[in-house]
C-alpha cells in the first residue's frame, strides 16, 4: 500500500520519479550532449591558436562567406512565400486548400539527396531546362544559384509551419473587424495580423536559417564542391574531414554548433516569452 | 459507511508567506446512507474538501495531523486507488479510448488478478450498471458520441462498478444544460436511495443543493459556515453569508430612531435599539399594496414583472433601494393588484431578518411584522 | 443600402483582402519550386525501359542499401519511441533541476547541421574516439557498422518523437489520471491502458516521421556508415554514388523508390491520424 503524498497523479511515486528523470537526464547527456562537448573539444584541441588558425584561413572564409549568402537570400525568399501561404490557407476556403497544405510537407519527407537530384536533372546541363541554359551561356547547377535553389527548397516549409497553426488558432475575427472598419490589404497586414504572428515568424526564420547554413546532402549534389568557389561551410567541413584534417573539420563544425547552439537558445527565449506573455493574460 | 473528518486543514504553496490556506481545520461527521451536499461559493474550499476526501489530494500534516475515518477505517494515509470510494468529474473524464462497455469494466478488468471476478461475472454486473443508467444500447459507443448527460451516467455506472462505500461526486451536473441538470438530478436521488451508498457531492448551485441532499455543509472562505437540512437551512440560517447565498435577498439599510427605520423616505417600525441598522428579506417575504400602513410605508415603482412558473416575480426600484427589490408573489395576487410597469405602490415586509456585524453571532430570530 | 447589398452579394465570403495575391505566390512558388522540378526526374525515368528499371532497382548492391537502410531506420524508430516517450513523459510530469536545458537539448538534432552531426558521431564511436574506446573492449564495433548507421538515424531523428508526445502529454486532462486512480488501476496498468492509448496516435506518427526522416537522412550517416558495399551502404548513399559516375538514369530510377516510398509512408501517417482523430473527437462510426 502505498503512502498518501500530495497531489496524485499517475507515476508521482518518489522512486519512479527519480528512476525515470535520472534515467531521461543519462541518455540524453550521453546520446546528444556529449557529441556537443565533442565538437568544441576536438575543435580546441590543438589550442586555440590552431582553432583561430583554422577559422580565419581563406578556404573557409569563402566557404563562410558563401554560405551567409545563400542563407541571406534564402530567408527573404522564404518568408514571402511562408506568408502568404498561411494567409491563403487559414483565411480562405478553396478547393485545394487541403493538398496545398499536403504539398509543403514534401521536403521533410523527401531524402535531400533526391532533392538535390531532381534539380541537378531538371537544370543540369542534360535537363529539358538547363540544355536550353547551357546554350545561352547560363549556369545553374554546380554554381552558387544550384546551392540556393535546392536551399530553398529544403527551407521552404519551416515559416508556413509554424505560422499555419497559430494562425488557425487565433482566427480571422480580428482582421474581419479591422476591414469593417475600413484596413484594407498591406495595413490590415501591418497593423493587425503581423503584431499577433511576429514571434512564429521570427521563429520561423530561426529555423530556416539553421537549416540553410546546415543542409548538405542536397547542396553536396548541386554544388561541385570547388574550394574557394562552390563550398558552403558543411561540405567545406567534409573535405577536410575526408582529408585527415580531423581539427581543420571540427573547427568547422564548432562554428556551425555555435549557430545551432544560438538557434536552441533563441528559441528557448521565444517560448519563455511566450509563456509569459500567456500567463499574464 | 460513514466518513469523519477530524482537524482537515489544507494549505497551498510553501509554508510561510507565500501560503495559500485552502481549509481552516474542520470536522465533519456524515452518516451512513446520507446524501451530504458541499454548497459554496468558488473559491470556498468544497472541492478540496472533496478531493481530500477521496485521496486525491493529502489534507496537512502540519501543525496537527488530521484524521480520515471512513466507518472505523483510518484512511488518512491510504492511497486513493486502495481508498474504495467512487468518484464522478465535473467533465466526466471518461476514457475516450474505450466504448462505454469498457469505460464501466474498467474498475473490475485491472483488479489484481486474485480479486478479479470472472469474465461473466464483469459482464453481466456492468450489463446490469449499464441497465441502471438506461444505457445499455450505448454500450459499444466511444464517449464522443454521447450527449454531456449520457456521458455523465456513464461516469456514475463507472464509479458505481466497484460497489464503493462512498460516492463522491465533484459538481456533477456542473456542464449540463438546466432541463438535463433537473433529470439527473432526481435520478441520482432516486439511484442513492435504492443503492444506499454514502454520498457526497459539490455544487456552487443552492437549489440543487437544496432539493438533492439529506443535509448541506455550506461553505466560504475554506471554512463551514453551517450544516443542517435543506429546510432548517433556509428557515434558520446561521449567519448572514448562509442566508444571502441560499436565495434573493432584499436589503433595507437606514437609522433606527424611537422605534422606527428611516431610509430616505422609506420608513419602518421596528422594535430594535437606536443605532444603524440593516434588515434582509426574502422575496416571499415582500407583500405588495396600494396604500402605507402605520407600520410601513416603504413607496416603490414596479420596473419589471416576469410570471415564472406557480409565482410572478416583481421587480421593484425606489430612490431608498441601494439595489432593486424582488418580490414573489402568487398569480391570485398579481391579478387581484392589477399590476402594471411604472405602477407606483407600497412595501409591506411579512417580516425580515437582521445579522448584527459580528461574525457567528446567532442573528436576531426573524420577527412577524404587524400588518 | 443597394450598394451595400450588392458587395455583400458579391463575395459573401471572401471578406479580407489578399486572395488573388497569396494564391498567385503560393500556386507559383509551389509550381516551380516543388513540382516543376520533379519533372526532372520522370523525364530522366522515361528514358529508361521497364526492364531496365527493373534491373536497376533490384540490383543486388542495391538491394542490400534497401534492407541495411530500412532495418537500421526500424530499429533507430524503434528505440526512438521508448526514448522519446520517456523524454516527453520525463519533461511534461516531473519538475526538476535542469528540466528547461534538458527541454532545449532536444532541439539540438534539428539545429546541428546533419554533415556537424555525422562527423561528430563518428569520431566519438571510432576506435580511439572517447565512446569507442569504452564500447570496443566489451566487442561492441559502433562505427562503421550497421549499429552506427542506427545510432546517427536515432540522433537526427528523436525529436520528431519527443515533440509530437509532447503537446498531447500536456494536454492530457489531470482528471484522466485520477480517474484511473480512483478506480484502482495500479502505476503500471494505468499508464498501460489510460495514458499510453491517449498517447499511441501522437506516438505512431512521431516514429513515423522519424522512420520517414531516417530513410532519407544522408549527412549523419556516410562518415560514421563506413560505405562498404552490400554491409554498410544506405540508398541515398547509392543514388550519391551513380550521380558521380555521371549515371543519371540510374540515379534517378533508385530516387524514384526512396521517393514514392517516403511519400507512400507520409500518406499513410496522415489518413491513419485522421481515422484516429475521428474516433477520440466524435463522428460516429
Amino acid at each position: 500500500m502505498s503512502r498518501l503524498e500530495g497531489t496524485q497523479r499517475i507515476g508521482d511515486a518518489p522512486r519512479v520519479r527519480r528512476l525515470l528523470v535520472i534515467a531521461a537526464v543519462a541518455l540524453s547527456a550521453l546520446f546528444l550532449l556529449l557529441p556537443l562537448v565533442a565538437i568544441f573539444a576536438q575543435a580546441f584541441a590543438q589550442g586555440a591558436g590552431v582553432f583561430w588558425t583554422n577559422v580565419t584561413n581563406s578556404y573557409t572564409r569563402s566557404a563562410i562567406g558563401l554560405t551567409l549568402f545563400i542563407t541571406v537570400l534564402t530567408i527573404p525568399v522564404n518568408l514571402v512565400f511562408g506568408v502568404m501561404l498561411a494567409w491563403l490557407v487559414t483565411r480562405f476556403r478553396f478547393p485545394g486548400r487541403r493538398i496545398l497544405q499536403t504539398l509543403i510537407d514534401i521536403p521533410f519527407a523527401v531524402s535531400p539527396v533526391v532533392a538535390g537530384l531532381v534539380y541537378l536533372l531538371l537544370y543540369g546541363r542534360n535537363g529539358w531546362i538547363g540544355g536550353w541554359l547551357d546554350t545561352h551561356d547560363i549556369q545553374l547547377m554546380f554554381a552558387w544559384p544550384g546551392i540556393l535553389m535546392v536551399t530553398i527548397f529544403v527551407t521552404c516549409p519551416f515559416v508556413a509551419r509554424e505560422l499555419i497553426p497559430l494562425m488557425q488558432a487565433q482566427g480571422s475575427r480580428d482582421e474581419e473587424a479591422a476591414v469593417t472598419l475600413g484596413a484594407s490589404g498591406w495595413t490590415l497586414f501591418r497593423r493587425v495580423t503581423l503584431p499577433n504572428i511576429r514571434w512564429a515568424l521570427l521563429y520561423g526564420v530561426i529555423l530556416t536559417n539553421a537549416r540553410a547554413v546546415g543542409e548538405f546532402g542536397a547542396v553536396s549534389v548541386v554544388s561541385g564542391a570547388i574550394r574557394g568557389q562552390t563550398n558552403t561551410l558543411p561540405l567545406h567541413l567534409e573535405q577536410l574531414y575526408q582529408d585527415y584534417n580531423t581539427v581543420g573539420a571540427f573547427a568547422s563544425a564548432a562554428l556551425l554548433a555555435l549557430i545551432a547552439l544560438l538557434t536552441l537558445a533563441a528559441k528557448a527565449g521565444l517560448e519563455w516569452r511566450a509563456a509569459r506573455q500567456e500567463a499574464s493574460t | 459507511m460513514s466518513i469523519r473528518l477530524q482537524n482537515i486543514a489544507k494549505t497551498y504553496g510553501p509554508p510561510g508567506r507565500g501560503a495559500a490556506r485552502a481549509l481552516d481545520p474542520l470536522d465533519l461527521e456524515i452518516r451512513e446512507g446520507e446524501l451530504i451536499g458541499l454548497l459554496g461559493p468558488s473559491g470556498s474550499g468544497k472541492t478540496t474538501l472533496l478531493r481530500i476526501i477521496a485521496g486525491l489530494e493529502a489534507a496537512d500534516h502540519t501543525p496537527a495531523p488530521g484524521r480520515i475515518l471512513f466507518g472505523d477505517r483510518d484512511v488518512t494515509h491510504v492511497h486513493v486507488r486502495d481508498r474504495r470510494i467512487g468518484f464522478v468529474f465535473q467533465h466526466y473524464a471518461l476514457f475516450r479510448h474505450m466504448t462505454v462497455y469498457d469505460n464501466v469494466a474498467f474498475g473490475l478488468t485491472v483488479m489484481p488478478r486474485r480479486q478479479r471476478p470472472t469474465g461473466g461475472e464483469i459482464r453481466a454486473r456492468v450489463h446490469r450498471l449499464l441497465e441502471m443508467v438506461q444505457l445499455e444500447p450505448l454500450a459499444n459507443r466511444y464517449p464522443a458520441q454521447l450527449s454531456g448527460g449520457q456521458q455523465q451516467r456513464v461516469s456514475l455506472a463507472r464509479a458505481l462498478a466497484l460497489r464503493p462505500d462512498v460516492l463522491l461526486l465533484d459538481e456533477p451536473f456542473g456542464a449540463l444544460d438546466a432541463k438535463v441538470r433537473q433529470e439527473l438530478r432526481r435520478w441520482l436521488r432516486h439511484l442513492h436511495d435504492e443503492l444506499n451508498f454514502t454520498s457526497v457531492f459539490v455544487t456552487h448551485d443552492q437549489e440543487e443543493a437544496l432539493e438533492l441532499s439529506d443535509r448541506v455543509v455550506v461553505m466560504s472562505n475554506g471554512r463551514i459556515e453551517q450544516i443542517d437540512t435543506p429546510d432548517s437551512l433556509y428557515r434558520a440560517p446561521a449567519n448572514r453569508f448562509v442566508f444571502e447565498f441560499l436565495g434573493d435577498v432584499n436589503h433595507l439599510e437606514g437609522e433606527v430612531r424611537d422605534g422606527t427605520l428611516t431610509c430616505g423616505d422609506a420608513r419602518l417600525a421596528v422594535e430594535l435599539p437606536d443605532g444603524p441598522e440593516e434588515l434582509l428579506l426574502r422575496p416571499h417575504e415582500v407583500k405588495l399594496a396600494e396604500a402605507p400602513t402605520a407600520d410601513a410605508r416603504l413607496p416603490a415603482t414596479v420596473t419589471a414583472i416576469s410570471p415564472v412558473g406557480a409565482e410572478v416575480r416583481v421587480e421593484l426600484a425606489a430612490d431608498w433601494m441601494a439595489s432593486p427589490w424582488l418580490a414573489t408573489l402568487r398569480h391570485a395576487d398579481y391579478e387581484r393588484l392589477d399590476l402594471r410597469r411604472g405602477q407606483r405602490l407600497y412595501a409591506l415586509p411579512r417580516r425580515w431578518h437582521r445579522f448584527p456585524a459580528e461574525p457567528d453571532t446567532r442573528p436576531t430570530r426573524a420577527r412577524e411584522a404587524v400588518s | 443600402m443597394i450598394t451595400l447589398a450588392l458587395r455583400a452579394g458579391s463575395s459573401p465570403r471572401r471578406v479580407l483582402p489578399g486572395f488573388g495575391l497569396s494564391l498567385g505566390v503560393s500556386l507559383l512558388f509551389v509550381s516551380l519550386v516543388l513540382l516543376l522540378p520533379m519533372t526532372g526526374l520522370f523525364g530522366q525515368l522515361a528514358d529508361l525501359s521497364l526492364a531496365q528499371y527493373w534491373a536497376i532497382i533490384t540490383d543486388g548492391r542495391v538491394v542490400a542499401s534497401y534492407t541495411v537502410t530500412m532495418g537500421a531506420a526500424a530499429v533507430a524508430a524503434i528505440v526512438n519511441a521508448a526514448f522519446g516517450l520517456l523524454l516527453a513523459w520525463v519533461l511534461v510530469r516531473y519538475e526538476f533541476p535542469g528540466r528547461r536545458l534538458l527541454d532545449a537539448l532536444m532541439d539540438l538534432p534539428f539545429a546541428l547541421p546533419t554533415a556537424v552531426a555525422g562527423i561528430t558521431l563518428a569520431t566519438l564511436y571510432s576506435s580511439n574516439g572517447w565512446m569507442g574506446r569504452l564500447l570496443e573492449p566489451l566487442g561492441l564495433q559502433v562505427a562503421y557498422t550497421w549499429v552506427g548507421i542506427a545510432l546517427a538515424m536515432a540522433f537526427t531523428s528523436i525529436p520528431f518523437v519527443v515533440r509530437t508526445v509532447q503537446p498531447v502529454l500536456e494536454d492530457l486532462p489531470v482528471e484522466v489520471d485520477e480517474a484511473a486512480l480512483t478506480l484502482g488501476a495500479s502505476d503500471g496498468t494505468a499508464f498501460r491502458r489510460v495514458i499510453l492509448p491517449h498517447l499511441w496516435p501522437a506516438l505512431v506518427t512521431g516514429t513515423g516521421l522519424a522512420f520517414v526522416r531516417s530513410l532519407g537522412e544522408f549527412g549523419a550517416i556516410i562518415f560514421i556508415a563506413g560505405n562498404m558495399p552490400y554491409e554498410t551502404e544506405i540508398t541515398a548513399l547509392m543514388i550519391f554514388v551513380k550521380l558521380q559516375e555521371y549515371d543519371y538514369a540510374g540515379a534517378s530510377a533508385i530516387a524514384s523508390v526512396v521517393l514514392f516510398v517516403s511519400l507512400a509512408l507520409l500518406l499513410a501517417i496522415n489518413l491513419w491520424q485522421g481515422r484516429f482523430i475521428k474516433r477520440l473527437h466524435g463522428g460516429m462510426g
